[in-house]
């Protein structure tokens, strides 16, 4: 026994002996799909990128812009459909290659190929040119004044890396072979791969070249990255002292995590709102009681809906806290969002009344389609919402299903009322008007599963793209979003919040984006 | 001999076939891979060019026989989800699983027969009751649930072992191996006792049986009456002729250690082929799917096969059978 115990102790000083080396060993439930920074359009794959390659600006862990390899940006004086670049200069590539304008060039018309995940955020550019080694003009097809906030997420890699490894254009899947750029990184970034296995384990070192060595902490010298996919898992690792900092700590867990000594939990709104779309566009539904009309087509009945949605019950019992209930279906740092409109009440008298109005005093029922690996607790909220809704008479049949089920059902317009999720990369309005709220179509409206068309919000859509004067823009903006929320186009449930586990040793704050860059972190 | 084995290899590739055809007609409902392929600011045109060059929109039978035409070249395709080929992430999977199957079987063989015969010679004993009652929970509590549970006390409780993973590997030509570091067998115990108890118990409890079985025969009795010492008794006569219907069973379950270690892999984070699959279907990565799928079969229909032969070769009256109905 007295063995035992010694041993344990032994290990346990192991532990926090390594703890405080300069190693940071993070875990979070998915791994980065690919190591082309252009592939994959998804959040731990550019998390991953964002450690070994940089874009020409990042968000810091606020959300802020911050210069990363474009020192300064600005629309070109005499032409509007021109923003000039200036790059930072003396940088470096970890094979020790120079960055130029050349290889922004090249990034560029590299993301904006045809297998690329990223084309769709490039698609105002018409050209990109070099004007000397370190100054870029993007031309685009009409002003673009948000295209600064389109770049955040797009890497920049080395032309002559990629001509020599033949990894020139981004890989086709169903194409043939993998390519270089797959399995291998060669970025300007802060840290360097060192090793890595696909869904085991990937290991970076510092850059000690970096040039942004005075700019960030840079406290942290070695990083360990393990997907635990298994949540339960996840948290024995950070309880145990195997990992020094988690992301996705299930809300269960949070008061666990918390108590135990030498662990914390930090949290802040994420940049994801939770919310039900309605199929309000179609003549008849397929999955209800109601024969020959849409009930959702009255705005009554959705606005009735929305009402008895009680969001706080929500927060409280599905989502143990963390949530903060939404009347808007746009996260609250997005530029349209404003405190009036993301207020929101329960009524169910009210809304029996307008139920009533509309001639379903006897309510109806409808088919509610759910995720249920997609969102935090995503089923338990579509639960939730199928008793409250049962009290103005809606009997709701849920059918839950895992998110490759789900989100066909959206693409593919079959479902009447559904969960849907959406973050805003870009942290303007225009974005969620472009996938949500514009009419279904070959460009826009992919998302918009709600039948809802207006052609005088189109309008007003598409002319955001091209807006310069921002107080215009953003009056028009306002204007949209009135008649989204007059129409009650969805239903907003609440914007999710985000959680990171780590030991005390570690500072830093949760970023809206999820996307812990680990360059700012500090260790002490 | 020989026709009998032909006829039987015939057989088998029939069932793979019809594995395979029932696989791909499944893969549907699984979901649709294109949105887990494309981010979200796809356009509907992004999907349609996705899913024609995928060839998703073709008719099952269709995408099979592609898949066919390919496997039969030894290409299995690209993983929509890692963009590497199939056949080298199997091959970088299969050792942990393999490793991990191997211990979990060794040690549900050992602690499963030793503690049978225990139970079987002291079945009135304290000790075999308990035993046997703590058996019912190995063989009652889902795997996922004494994962959690192991992890609880061993990991974050006592602080002894690795939680997930498989520690520092070692890399031997294209095998890795857990076999050769301190943290690579530390973090091999918690998920080998985890996949291997219900087994353990399995094999216990019919090790128990059989025994109790042989140790009422008469030669037992007349072994007795000779007056041979009991500890022969028990190990050189009693125990012999109850191992035969144990071998059986062990290596029927072997294959199901490895195919059914999923749950296992999933808990303990451990990177074998278990864990792909499960990350596959969740992107609906059909090609990983397809290419585990088969393997998992050829494995089983392998180990049919070799078992009909053995049978064959043990059993001379299936050899008399078949040569009297030529006739």
């Amino acid at each position: 026994m007295k063995k035992t115990t010694f041993l344990a102790a032994a290990l346990l000083a192991s532990t926090s002996l390594s703890a405080s080396a300069e190693t940071l060993r993070w875990a979070r439930a998915g791994d980065s799909l690919t190591l082309d920074p252009h592939a994959q359009n998804e959040g731990p794959t550019h998390t991953l990128a964002h450690q070994v390659y940089e874009p020409l600006i990042i968000r810091d862990m606020t959300g802020a812009f911050q210069a990363a390899l474009a020192t300064d940006w600005a629309p070109k004086a005499d032409d509007p459909n021109v923003w000039v670049f200036n790059l930072r200069q003396g940088v470096k590539y970890h094979d020790g290659a120079d960055f130029t304008a050349e290889d922004v060039v090249f990034s560029i018309n590299r993301a904006k190929s045809d297998n690329s995940d990223m084309k769709e955020l490039l698609n105002s550019i018409t050209e990109v040119r070099a004007v000397d080694d370190h100054t870029v003009e993007f031309v685009t097809d009409g002003p673009n004044p948000i295209l600064p906030s389109n770049l955040t997420n797009l890497f920049m890699m080395d032309k002559g890396w990629a001509e020599a490894n033949d990894a020139v254009t981004v890989q086709d899947v169903e194409g043939g072979e993998k390519t270089f750029a797959t399995t291998n990184a060669n970025g300007t970034g802060a840290y360097k791969l060192v090793s890595r296995e696909p869904d085991v384990k990937t290991v970076m070192t510092l850059n000690e070249d970096y040039w942004g060595k005075d700019e960030f902490p840079l406290d942290v010298t070695e990083i360990v990255y393990t997907p635990i996919q298994n949540a339960a898992t996840r948290v024995a690792a950070l309880l145990s002292g195997e990992v020094d900092f988690i992301q996705d700590v299930p809300v269960q867990d949070l008061g666990r995590v918390d108590e135990t000594d030498g662990l914390v939990v930090k949290t802040a709104p994420q940049n994801r709102t939770i919310f039900f779309g309605m199929n309000q566009g179609a003549d008849d539904l397929a999955n209800d009681n109601v024969d020959g009309k849409n009930p959702l087509a009255d705005k009554r009945v959705r606005q009735a809906m929305n009402m008895a949605i009680n969001r706080d019950a929500i927060k409280q019992v599905v989502m143990r806290g963390q949530s903060q209930p939404a009347g808007i279906i746009a996260p609250p740092f997005v530029n349209g969002w404003t405190a009036e409109m993301d207020e929101v009440s329960t009524d169910i008298d009210a809304a029996k009344a307008l139920m009533e109005e509309a001639g379903y005093s006897d309510g109806f029922s409808i088919q509610l389609d759910c995720p249920n690996d997609r969102y935090v607790n995503d089923e338990a909220i579509c639960q939730a919402s199928v008793g409250m809704l049962a009290q103005i008479g809606i009997t709701v049949n849920l059918d839950a299903k895992p998110k490759a089920q789900h989100f066909p059902l959206i693409s593919g317009n079959e479902t009447d009322f559904y969960m849907l999720g959406w973050g805003v990369p870009t942290y303007d309005s225009e974005y969620i008007f472009n996938f949500l709220v514009h009419t279904r179509g070959s460009d826009r409206g992919s998302w918009n599963s709600t039948g809802f068309s207006n052609a005088e919000v189109d309008q007003m859509i598409q002319s955001l793209a091209s807006e310069t004067d921002l107080d215009k823009r953003n009056a028009t903006i306002q204007s949209i979003w009135d008649v989204v929320q007059e129409e009650q186009v969805y239903i907003p449930i609440h914007h999710q919040v985000l959680n990171w586990g780590m030991t005390e040793n570690v500072g830093i704050e949760v970023s809206p984006e999820d996307d812990p860059k680990i360059k700012f972190f500090e260790l002490d | 001999m020989l026709a009998y084995i032909i006829r039987r290899i015939f057989q088998s590739v029939l069932v793979l076939l019809m594995v395979g055809l029932v696989a791909f007609s499944m893969f549907r409902f699984v979901g649709d891979p294109v949105d887990n392929m494309l981010g979200q600011e796809r356009t509907q045109a992004d999907i349609e060019r996705l899913r024609d060059q995928l060839g998703l929109d073709q008719p099952f039978v269709v995408q099979y026989w592609r898949f066919l035409e390919q496997a039969a070249q030894g290409n299995f395709g690209l993983s929509y989800r890692q963009g590497r080929p199939v056949a080298e992430i199997l091959v970088e999977r299969l050792p942990a699983t393999l490793e991990l199957a191997f211990v979990s079987g060794i040690l549900a063989l050992v602690g499963g027969i030793s503690l049978g015969i225990f139970t079987a010679i002291r079945r009135r004993g304290l000790s075999a009751n308990v035993i046997m009652t703590g058996s019912l929970i190995g063989v009652s509590l889902p795997t996922f649930l004494i994962g959690i549970l192991l992890i609880y006390l061993f990991a974050v409780e006592l602080g002894w072992l690795p939680s997930f993973g498989r520690g520092e590997v070692t890399r031997i030509g294209s095998w890795t191996t857990g076999f050769l570091t301190e943290s690579g067998l530390k973090s091999l115990i918690l998920p080998a006792i985890t996949l291997g108890l219900y087994q353990m118990t399995l094999i216990m409890r019919l090790v128990r049986t059989e025994m109790l079985e042989v140790l009422r025969m008469d030669y037992i009795r007349f072994a007795r009456a000779r007056g041979i010492r009991e500890k022969s008794i028990n190990f050189r006569h009693a125990l012999k002729n109850t191992l035969v219907p144990v071998i059986t069973i062990t290596g029927l379950q072997l294959g199901s250690i490895i195919a059914f270690a999923i749950i296992t892999e999933t808990v303990f984070q451990w990177p074998g082929v278990g864990l792909l699959f499960i990350n596959a279907i969740q992107f609906v990565d059909i090609p990983v799917m397809a290419a585990y799928l088969m393997m998992i079969s050829v494995m089983f229909v392998g180990i049919n096969l070799i078992v009909d032969m053995l049978y064959f070769a043990i059993d001379p009256r299936l050899r008399v059978d078949r040569t009297a109905g030529g006739h």
